[in-house]
């Protein structure tokens, strides 16, 4: 218990307590959340208006992911939001080791995400199952169904931008994970930790989104 | 800290010195100043490229460019001028300098993020100026598909550019709500909230929630570029026409984020020079925040003729005219305002006075381009580029140049030639309407926009146009020198010029560091003002 440091932050000039500042961080957070929900949503309506479209091409595309590798990866990262909000836990209870130990399973969760879905792309790079001009693939499936390189435009762009937020949030953790071994964070002061999370979640919802929609719409 | 040591010599200008000092701080004002002189700059060069659209256009045949040149010229006046100008120039600008000030806060809430906003924009623009090291671009500010799928590799970079914008223009708006909700001082209720305040507060949730439609719409758009992806191209299985709608989705709430806070400046302006209580405080209040609320759903109005259903069409027009409510509530209370006050013709006034007038013009021909049936007949023509000019710059700028004549003594602590100041009015306003009335009669006898030659009929007018666009030149740029003559000789202002009642009137011109002298305990802070 390192109590000693849980008092070293001394909020910015504008505010009137810490509490004032942490109410503010998160405020504008749930802000910036608004605004990923948005840009994402722009890749939702259009995947509403082209599978209104073309209901076919969608089934017919999802045959060509492994609903295994989407479910792992879901797994996956639900366990890694789960660790997150523990960590938070700990770090309100001063529990500097817990919050440690639950940010490196939250790391490690995500690398593996994102090893998966390395796997995942350069298996379909491989064989050529790539967005609209890119596509090659000659295999079987290849003409039971018309555009579908369209699929495979709106599979990369949707877990792409998906898989950018995830890396992004490697990039947060780890430096969460520095800050924590730092003895930044303790009940008084865990604002980073909060945000990171939240932020966190998001992408793990929108993750639960992409799942049916990409791999089980077949 | 704690210790109140208050020096009445030390300002934000003042209190630390160096370039360095501008390009790392945390200080909205300076962050303000520091968009006011991007914004100038950028709109500079758009006026630049106005002119040169203008003398092209003086008489039939090639001119000055070829017609790709052309191209490349109208589009890029018309992206600096929207992106750069516009869309920035008074929230990021004034709103930066005075949100905090006229709440009485320290800073905006997220000070840190309001930096990394100014260097969006720049790295954006220089993006966008990057696209002229690869032949440019010539799809006007629109980008529409499929024409900018296929056209220069300078595309990629503009739409690139306009992303990296977009992200300055949300995280000010992102600071800004939190900076309302969050940090108003003690008393400070909502409904004692400036009109500024209340018009950049509704834009800012308009530049939240808009904006990133616009950056997913222009990352598919380089996807497309790049890699083919198909979603906008036919060809591929994909819509063009959805390009649109997403586009639209931003760019019309766009409009109302350049024309909200224009609005917001004028009301102060009129209160101020009114000597009187602003009539329908709370109806100038809502109708900002209805404005910003109706505009999410008439974004179809742009697209009456690329083949959208009738029934769309309808719902469309129908909701583009009910803007003209919350529209109509605004200028009638100014007008109510204005109605035996003590009126002072001080040139800011001066510019909330044509504001008046060259925005009603802008609104009311909005009308009747929301009426499909005219509409149809208008599309496309110089009737929709002198209704947009009239909103755009009749609105926005004349507001932008309004306001900074009425906030120059506070943000510099001096004061302007109001003799010049009153010819730079006198000068655009004229220029202004000599240029683009004539544009409402060439749209209305069919001349189509965005060419760059017409037939010889259209000739007369397009020249008196040509002589209107020089005049308001003549009028910015002398401006331009009224303000930098403002800046570094200008007479001392006192603390309260024009006896406003807001907030920023009430403390040091040029405002302290932390923006009020009189705060008992720095940290502790609770504004005991009137």
């Amino acid at each position: 218990m390192n109590t000693a440091n849980s008092t070293k932050h001394h909020y910015a000039h504008h505010f009137e307590s810490a509490e004032h500042e942490y109410q503010t961080s998160k405020f504008g957070l749930w802000l910036f959340l608004c605004t990923e929900i948005l840009m994402f949503g722009g890749l939702f309506v259009g995947y509403a208006i082209f599978h209104h479209k073309y209901p076919e091409l969608f089934k017919a595309g999802s045959h060509f992911l492994d609903w295994r590798l989407g479910s792992l990866n879901t797994v996956v990262l639900l366990i890694s939001s789960f660790t997150m909000a523990l960590s938070i836990y700990y770090a309100q209870m001063n529990d500097r080791a817990k919050t440690l130990i639950n940010l490196y399973i939250t790391l490690i969760c995500g690398f593996i995400f994102m090893g998966v879905k390395f796997f995942e792309y350069s298996h379909k790079i491989h064989e050529g199952l790539l967005p609209g001009h890119l596509f090659h693939y000659a295999g079987e499936g290849a003409n039971a169904v018309a555009n579908l390189p369209l699929y495979f435009s709106f599979y990369f762009c949707m877990t792409g931008l998906h898989g950018t937020h995830v890396l992004a949030g490697l990039f947060l953790i780890a430096w969460l994970i520095v800050r924590t071994h730092r003895g930044e964070f303790g009940p008084k002061y865990y604002t980073p930790l909060e945000c990171v999370g939240l932020f966190w979640h998001l992408i793990d919802l929108i993750w639960i989104y992409l799942f049916p929609l990409l791999y089980l719409v077949g | 800290m704690g210790t109140a040591i208050v020096d009445k010599n030390k300002n934000y200008l003042n209190e630390k010195s160096g370039l360095w000092s501008w390009l790392t701080t945390l200080d909205h004002k300076r962050i303000g100043i520091m968009y006011m002189i991007a914004v100038m700059f950028f709109f500079l060069l758009g006026g630049i490229f106005a002119m040169l659209i203008r003398a092209e256009l003086f008489k039939v045949g090639p001119t000055l460019f070829t017609s790709p040149q052309y191209n490349q010229v109208m589009t890029l006046h018309g992206a600096i001028m929207v992106f750069m100008v516009i869309i920035p120039g008074i929230p990021a600008f004034l709103g930066n300098f005075f949100l905090p000030i006229q709440l009485g806060a320290k800073d905006v809430a997220f000070p840190r993020i309001n930096l990394l906003s100014w260097y969006c924009l720049i790295v954006g623009a220089a993006v966008v100026f990057w696209s002229l090291l690869h032949h440019g671009v010539d799809t006007g500010w629109t980008f529409y598909t499929p024409y900018s799928i296929s056209t220069s590799n300078g595309t990629t970079w503009v739409v690139a550019g306009a992303f990296i914008i977009g992200f300055s223009s949300i995280l000010t708006g992102l600071n800004f709500i939190a900076t309302v909700h969050k940090l108003r001082a003690p008393g400070m209720n909502f409904w004692r909230m400036p009109l500024f305040v209340w018009a950049l507060y509704s834009t800012a949730i308009l530049q939240v929630l808009a904006t990133p439609v616009l950056g997913i719409t222009l990352l598919l758009l380089v996807a497309e570029r790049v890699m083919g992806i198909g979603i906008f191209d036919a060809k591929l299985g994909g819509d063009p026409v959805l390009f649109q709608h997403f586009f639209w989705f931003y760019s019309h709430p766009a409009v109302y984020i350049m024309i909200l806070p224009a609005m917001g400046v004028v009301s102060e302006l009129i209160a101020t020079f009114s000597r009187k209580t602003i009539f329908g405080y709370k109806a100038i209040a809502l109708s900002s925040v209805g404005i910003a609320a109706v505009s999410f759903f008439v974004w179809g109005h742009h697209m009456f003729v690329s083949g959208q259903s009738e029934v769309a069409g309808i719902i469309f027009s129908f909701l583009t005219m009910l803007v003209g409510v919350p529209t109509a509530i605004k200028v009638f209370n100014w007008v109510a305002t204005i109605y035996k006050g003590s009126v002072r013709f001080d040139t800011p006034m001066l510019y909330a006075l044509g504001f008046l007038f060259l925005f009603t013009i802008g609104g009311v021909t909005g009308i009747i381009l929301a009426t499909i049936a005219t509409d149809v007949h208008f599309h496309d023509t110089y009737f929709v580029v002198a209704h947009f000019h009239y909103v755009m710059v009749g609105g926005t700028l004349m507001a932008i140049m309004g306001g900074i004549y009425y906030w120059i003594p506070k943000m510099f602590g001096r004061m302007y030639n109001e003799y010049w100041a009153r010819i730079t009015f006198v000068l655009i306003f004229v220029g202004f309407n000599v240029t683009f009335f004539p544009q409402f009669v060439l749209g209305a006898l069919g001349m189509p926009r965005r060419y760059f030659d017409y037939l010889p009929v259209y000739e007369p007018l397009n020249r008196i146009s040509s002589v209107g666009a020089w005049t308001i030149g003549v009028g910015f740029l002398i401006g331009l020198f009224v303000i930098i003559q403002a800046i570094f000789k200008g007479e001392k202002a006192p603390e309260n010029p024009w006896g406003g009642k807001t907030l920023e009137w009430q403390t040091a011109s040029p405002p302290p560091h932390e923006n009020f002298h009189n705060q008992p305990v720095v940290t502790a802070g609770p504004y005991e003002y009137r």
